[in-house]
């Protein structure tokens, strides 16, 4: 009973049931845990938090750079980039907005930079659903391959304040 | 009867003692937790009719003022202050000893009170819009951290108090042999949160100094590991302390028997053990780490923590078996369920928290937890559709459960309202089970978390407002249970009618509760424990358990499948 103490030979191997469950519950666990290392190495989405320190300033200069080297079009306002297949692309989040404008080619696989000029945001891309932190001071990066052509909007997903809801991009895949 | 306190009663129940100091802080600590969950339970409603996108009740300053306020009132004030009078009630009447001292509990109570108050009033006056994260480079107003660090040292004073006890009911032999297995699950829920304090402490100090300009920014990415450390550790105090009390009101409400106490041992202590850096489980997606500490840290090798729940999963289900086996209910594979006192809230809550907790909550936590499936569920709706599965299906309802018995025994009070008790645990659980999944569908569909408004995006259709919907009406009746529970223990309060000088009203429980005494009305070695090498028959928990692993596999294995599906990214 257990609100009082237990007989004295209470230390005793599992039996029964409980052995068996046990047992069960081992190679479950097992399993779950190689499955991790495995999808590394043969699955095709893993977040390796590939990051650099980097000042904001410094990113945005590079972002600009990037713009003014790669637009192709404007989207209410705001540049339309196509980074070069296999190259580097740049993205700002910071209250509230993302910039640029993305647009990338189905198949082809990019260095995407992430980083925020202020406080922490949220990169989500729907209706994908794929989900990664943007931190301000790192430059994290996400090597991509979008699968399939369409429209992508990028919702912002970790709160930054009153406009957090309306942080809303945009990325384009031919 | 040997106990070292001078000043104590003995329960006319179950014929513990009950020290009179600890009893008084019991009920100091247990009735503002009541007050702090009315409190967030008040927030809750308001929350749940804004993500309700169709109601969408409050504006954004408030939304995100009120989310503050909610998830520091649940996940701290509620759950530690009532932890704290379970940790002395744990270490006092079940080892028959005194509280170490009544000094440390009056500052350990009024530095959380003190604490509470000064951070739910900064939030409510605007000052502290920062969500309960209080993520690094948002700032709030030096009052919130105080607050949040007042009100941890004085947690930290409590459990120091707990280990008091335990130290002078040892040095003072007021029990013999082991400690009994519910004061055991304490012990762990104490150590794990010493180490969670401590960084929250680490994490928050500095936050402190700098909101003040006195010294520079702590790194953001820094202060996500470290305040984990606090924020995820927390929840692992909460699944210690759910357990032993699960084990406790198994034992009140059941006679339940442990099949194995080592093995039940065994698995706290792998919570203790295992634990520790969970906070990884919140930065599987960020920047700053490497995929091999992410994965390392998810499952610390192999999921030891993990192995510690599945065995409780099988363990307090199959001592409930063997604890209504003996009281005669053999028939077949579930005869000893469903004849099971499912009347009495006792039973109730803490059985279909048991249920909601593994099969909801322990499921959907350990697959969004996987390192890379974490990529399709970070920071949307999952997360808490998830954790309100663990920490409010589970643990808030087995205390709740736990209440029907502490308010009897330590305020001597008989529930009034009794109709109303036995419904609530069910009222409560249907309301949050259909929140969590309203809000685990929505969370796949896309919708974030923490966000007031998501028209703006433009891109959720119909199916994704029905699971809003859904969250709402979960919502609504979730709160209906908290209405009532907090009325009638309020109520039971105020008019119950007192028990001095006689058992408690049963609440439906034949042959049950007498068993806790020995004849001669002591408290000591229960003999018939030790017939355990025997075997038992726990034929429907394993029936029970394989259905639970069988949906654990389905849902982890679908969570793989939904990965392979989106872009390519590494």
């Amino acid at each position: 009973m257990s609100i009082n103490p237990p007989p004295k030979n209470w230390f005793q191997k599992p039996t029964g049931h409980e052995r068996i469950w046990l047992g069960m519950a081992i190679v479950w666990c097992l399993i779950m845990s190689l499955m991790m290392p495995l999808w590394h190495f043969k699955g095709k989405q893993n977040s390796t938090g590939e990051s650099y320190i980097v000042e904001p300033d410094d990113f945005f200069e590079r972002t600009q750079r990037f713009v003014d080297n790669n637009q192709v079009d404007t989207l209410e306002g705001v540049p339309v980039v196509e980074p070069p297949p296999g190259g580097d692309a740049y993205l700002v989040a910071r209250m509230y907005s993302w910039y640029p404008v993305l647009q990338l080619r189905e198949g082809e696989t990019y260095r995407l930079h992430v980083s925020s000029m202020d406080i922490q945001h949220g990169f989500s891309l729907q209706p994908m659903n794929m989900n990664f932190h943007v931190m301000p001071g790192y430059d994290h990066v996400l090597t991509i391959t979008p699968t399939r052509a369409g429209e992508y909007t990028i919702v912002c997903n970790e709160f930054c304040g009153l406009g957090h809801h309306a942080m809303i991009g945009n990325i384009i895949v031919k | 009867m040997k106990t070292n306190s001078t000043n104590y009663r003995t329960c006319e129940t179950t014929g513990k003692i009950v020290c009179l100091d600890a009893q008084r802080f019991i009920k100091l600590n247990a009735v503002s937790a009541v007050v702090f969950l009315l409190f967030g339970a008040i927030a809750a409603i308001l929350l749940a009719l804004t993500r309700w996108q169709t109601v969408h009740l409050l504006d954004a300053e408030w939304f995100y003022r009120v989310l503050t306020l909610h998830g520091i009132n649940m996940l701290i004030f509620w759950i530690i202050f009532i932890e704290i009078a379970i940790l002395y009630f744990t270490a006092t009447s079940l080892l028959n000893s005194r509280l170490f001292s009544k000094g440390l509990a009056w500052i350990s109570f009024a530095l959380m009170m003190l604490g509470a108050l000064m951070t739910n009033g900064i939030i409510l006056a605007g000052e502290a819009d920062v969500l309960m994260t209080s993520y690094l480079p948002l700032l709030a107003h030096p009052l919130f951290y105080l607050g949040i660090i007042l009100f941890a040292v004085g947690a930290l004073i409590g459990v120091g108090n707990f280990f008091g006890t335990i130290y002078i009911a040892k040095r003072d032999k007021t029990y013999k042999g082991s400690m009994p297995l519910v004061t055991f699950g304490a012990t762990a829920a104490a150590i794990i949160a010493v180490v969670a304090l401590l960084h929250g402490a680490i994490a928050l100090v500095p936050t402190f100094t700098y909101s003040l300009g006195l010294t520079p920014e702590p790194d953001p990415a820094w202060y996500r590991l470290i305040w984990w450390g606090l924020g995820h550790m927390s929840q692992q105090i909460n699944v210690c302390a759910m357990v032993a009390v699960w084990y406790f009101m198994a034992t009140m409400t059941t006679g339940a028997k442990a099949p194995n106490e080592a093995v039940c041992r065994a698995a706290f202590v792998l919570y203790v053990l295992f634990i520790n850096i969970a906070s990884a489980h919140h930065l599987l997606v960020d920047p700053g780490v490497g995929a091999e500490w992410k994965i390392w840290n998810t499952s610390y090798a192999m999921y030891l923590a993990v192995l510690a729940s599945m065995i409780h999963g099988f363990t307090v289900p199959a001592s409930v078996e063997i604890g209504m086996r003996a009281k005669g209910y053999t028939r077949g594979l579930f005869n000893w369920l469903f004849k099971a006192p499912w009347k009495n809230p006792g039973f109730s809550a803490f059985f279909l928290s048991l249920v909601i907790f593994g099969f909801i909550g322990g499921i959907t936590g350990v697959t969004l937890g996987t390192q890379q499936i974490n990529i399709i569920a970070h920071n949307t709706l999952r997360i808490p559709g998830h954790f309100h599965a663990t920490v409010v299906g589970g643990t808030s309802l087995a205390f709740m459960g736990l209440t029907y018995y502490v308010i009897p025994l330590i305020f001597q009070k008989d529930y009034i309202g009794r109709f109303w008790a036995r419904i609530q645990p069910y009222i409560f659980a249907s309301g949050i089970v259909l929140m969590s999944i309203g809000m685990s569908f929505a969370g796949s569909e896309g919708v974030a978390r923490r966000t007031w408004d998501i028209d703006a995006a433009g891109i959720y259709g119909a199916t994704t407002h029905l699971f809003l919907g859904m969250l709402g009406i979960g919502g609504i009746l979730a709160f209906t249970g908290i209405l009532i529970f907090v009325l009638l223990a309020v109520g039971t309060l105020l008019f119950g009618e007192s028990n001095k000088g006689r058992a408690m009203k049963c609440w439906g429980v034949p042959e049950t509760v007498a068993d806790l005494t020995k004849e001669d009305g002591t408290v000591g070695e229960d003999k018939s424990a030790g017939e355990h090498s025997a075997g038992h028959d726990t034929r429907g928990t394993m029936v029970i358990v394989v259905i639970f692993l069988l949906a654990f596999a389905v849902y982890y294995f679908a969570n793989w499948g939904a990965l392979a599906d989106v872009w390519w990214v590494r």
